[in-house]
């Protein structure tokens, strides 16, 4: 039980990165927490209907309904095992659990794999409506941030109003944006934005894709060829790929990682919302099942509502109101 | 979507047939993988369980035991109890007032600009409705020029006053839709999340200032069990008189269909089936009932038929079909009207068994009729309406007209040929149906 508290001790107040956290997850928490504290104040002792009850405010989180199916047999279990009456003494145990599901013996990191000898592309994919332009906008933000040259490429030529949403985000946050009106192949508008990335040596190409639903073969098969043009000027490009979630999702995220990562070569997820009611909790079980980790989340609509994921932080934001 | 859940409805339906009899045991074993596949379609956890409850009470009730075929009880009971969920009656937009306004309310990216699209063009051609679009999403870049966008390809007069106030929009642009006379007008609002105060105020005002006959939360079928909450919030701030679910052409289980109706009493109106601008379908709770049980929805198979091909030049081509005359020009047509159905893919599941015969999983490559058609399109007239004369030269000419090979205008052809054999045998009446 050890990592609860460890945990706790990783965090000072003064921590900034940890106040937007709260911040932004603090009514995903209120309900969440709540609902668990209430759960252990009601129940005397550990029964089945104290599990019934913990299952649901589980799968209620979004955490995938497999994940939640074993999380509750292994607790059952160690429950037996160690002997547990009290159900406080299990909140700090199921903290532990939903940890270990998340980690599971990886070494996590949140850094870019950075491109030594020229630009380091990130192609930006997802369903329809996630995000992925905002968050490109909030991600370019970050990296001017850190003094890089950074370039957006549009790449979404198929829906309506795509591009210029990306050209609007670029003239705010001063990026450049390489999009191309003659033509509807996004591969084309690629080639062109990587080749001006190296010409004019950026550090770093953002591409923005249109929004697919993982089911649609031909569009699948585009961002495959997305990836081979881009190969004929970046040979290892792209360095990153990001696969784009709304917090929102519900068990469709899995399909979701599992079909994207077949065709590209997936790095990590950005999980977008996270300001609202909804817990994002499908990540859990898009780790175990899928071994994608999230990288990013986004917290609002603002240029800079974007942080590093850290699941540590993520875990402590949900139950700091336990601890 | 509900192909899994289907499964295991027909899995519990075929255990309790094969028991002959329902008891407490058989009934629990077979309603616990659906509670599992309820769950995993993401349909709300209380809803989950007041339907098995539900059902499982019901399947041990008297009438059953007294039945002889307890397997058809178990359907009719699981028939009963998702109508219930989804709504008896199919709920219709109230287009009764001269203009009847629609706002489109709903979270970022949920799809309610590619809805008033749709929308529009559906109240357009089915409806017979004048609609004007109000771009009322002041705050998302882009997003009037989305509109815009869309408005021009459907040539429906976008309403915009840039990025200013949405209320004052919405009030300007419902007073120039009076005097140039539309009488539907669609409000296309910014995303917003339902705990956002300041926003949901602005929505607010929007309402009572000019009263929308129709207040319609767009909700992404993807959504998992937050669904609950977004749909409340947006409930209690405003009186929605309906849901739109957009992308449920994703392989989403869509299980929020089986919630919302239920937990909110606001019914859902459409369903988002494609990215295209017909993509819109009118919610058949009924329907969908039978889709839920692996039973097909061949009403709306026929529906979407009857709406995209001209009744005459179907007459035509049977007719030349019965007297054998059919040619390569008539082929033609007949490709194009296939194409206006949309993606095939979505009619072939709507057969009754569909997933049984697998065919859930096709999927068809639109650039194969493209390339048919191009290399009919390359050919002479005279070639068309008698293939016979296309020899070597003629062919290597199509294939370089068409961007294609000699072996695939020879394809072609054998395929015609093939398709004339059997259309010979049917006009003299020797053929049997392959299947």
């Amino acid at each position: 039980m050890g990592l609860f508290s460890k945990i706790k001790g990783v965090f000072k107040k003064e921590d900034k990165s940890v106040q937007t956290y709260e911040k932004g997850l603090s009514k995903t928490r209120r309900s969440f927490v709540n609902k668990l504290s209430d759960l252990s104040k009601e129940y005397e002792e550990i029964n089945d209907n104290y599990f019934e009850e913990l299952e649901e405010l589980l799968i209620n989180a979004d955490i995938g309904v497999n994940t939640v199916i074993k999380f509750m047999d292994k607790l059952q279990q160690r429950v037996i095992k160690e002997k547990i009456t009290n159900p406080s003494e299990l909140t700090e145990i199921i903290v532990d659990e939903l940890f270990i599901i998340y980690v599971n013996d990886d070494i996590l990191s949140s850094k870019i794999n950075y491109n030594e000898n020229g630009p380091t592309v990130i192609l930006f994919v997802g369903v329809n409506g996630v995000g992925k332009t905002t968050t490109i906008a909030k991600l370019a933000t970050k990296f001017k941030k850190e003094g890089k040259k950074v370039l957006l490429v549009a790449a979404d030529t198929f829906r309506a109003g795509a591009k210029e949403q990306l050209i609007t985000w670029g003239e705010k946050i001063g990026c450049k944006v390489v999009s191309d009106d003659t033509t509807t192949d996004p591969a084309s508008v690629v080639y062109q934005g990587l080749d001006l990335a190296v010409k004019d040596k950026y550090d770093l190409v953002l591409i923005d894709t249109a929004g697919r639903l993982q089911n649609k073969v031909n569009l699948m098969k585009e961002l495959e060829k997305i990836n081979n043009v881009g190969k004929k000027i970046i040979p290892d490009a792209p360095h990153e790929t990001f696969l784009v979630i709304d917090a929102t999702t519900g068990q469709n995220g899995i399909t979701q990682a599992k079909a994207f990562k077949e065709i590209t070569n997936l790095t990590g997820i950005v999980l977008t919302k996270l300001d609202g009611t909804a817990k994002g909790g499908i990540v859990l079980a898009i780790k175990e099942e899928v071994d994608v980790p999230v990288r990013y989340i986004g917290l609002g609509e603002a240029a800079d509502d974007l942080e590093t994921f850290d699941i540590e932080k993520y875990i402590y934001g949900l139950f700091k109101d336990m601890m | 979507m509900f192909e899994s859940l289907t499964e295991k409805l027909e899995g519990a339906i075929n255990k309790i047939k094969g028991y002959g009899k329902i008891t407490e045991d058989n009934i629990s074993d077979a309603m616990r993988d659906v509670r599992l596949a309820l769950l995993e379609a993401d349909v709300n956890y209380k809803v989950v369980k007041e339907f098995t409850n539900k059902v499982k009470e019901k399947a041990l009730g008297e009438e059953v035991k007294k039945s002889l075929k307890p397997g058809e009880m178990f359907l009719k009971i699981l028939k009963d109890e998702l109508l219930s969920l989804l709504g008896n009656d199919k709920a219709e937009l109230d287009l009764s007032k001269n203009p009847s306004i629609i706002m489109l309310v709903g979270l970022q990216g949920s799809g309610k600009t590619t809805t008033i699209g749709k929308l529009g063009n559906l109240l357009r051609k089915k409806k017979a409705r004048k609609p004007m679009f109000i771009a009322a999403d002041v705050y998302r870049p882009a997003a009037i020029d989305q509109l815009k966008q869309l408005g021009k390809e459907l040539n429906i007069e976008v309403y915009d006053e840039g990025q200013t106030n949405a209320v004052t929009i919405v009030q300007n642009g419902i007073n120039h839709a009076k005097e140039k006379g539309y009488d539907v007008v669609l409000v296309d609002t910014a995303g917003r999340l339902h705990i956002d105060e300041k926003l949901m105020d602005e929505l607010k005002s929007i309402n009572d200032t000019v009263k929308p006959g129709e207040i319609i939360l767009v909700i992404d079928a993807m959504i998992g069990q937050d669904a609950i909450n977004v749909i409340n919030g947006f409930n209690d701030a405003l009186p929605l008189t309906g849901t739109i679910l957009t992308k449920m052409d994703g392989d989403t289980k869509g299980g929020v269909a089986l919630s919302a109706k239920h937990l909110t009493g606001v019914p859902i109106k459409f369903i988002g089936t494609s990215e295209k601008l017909d993509g819109l379908d009118e919610f058949n709770p009924e329907r969908m009932v039978s889709r839920i049980l692996g039973n097909g929805d061949i009403m709306s198979i026929i529906e979407k038929a009857e709406s995209v091909i001209d009744e005459k030049e179907a007459m035509s081509t049977v007719k030349k079909l019965k007297q054998g005359k059919f040619d390569l020009e008539d082929f033609l047509v007949q490709l194009k009207q296939i194409k206006k159905l949309g993606p095939l893919e979505n009619l072939l599941k709507l057969l009754p068994g569909a997933r049984k015969m697998g065919l859930n999983n096709i999927s068809i490559d639109p650039k194969q009729f493209s390339k048919i058609e191009a290399i009919i399109q390359s050919m002479t007239i005279k070639e068309r309406k008698n293939p016979d004369v296309i020899k070597a030269s003629r062919k290597q000419r199509i294939a370089k007209g068409s961007g294609s090979t000699v072996q695939d205008v020879n394809k072609l052809l054998n395929q015609f040929e093939q398709m004339q054999k059997m259309m010979k045998m049917m006009k003299n009446g020797n053929f049997k149906m392959p299947f």
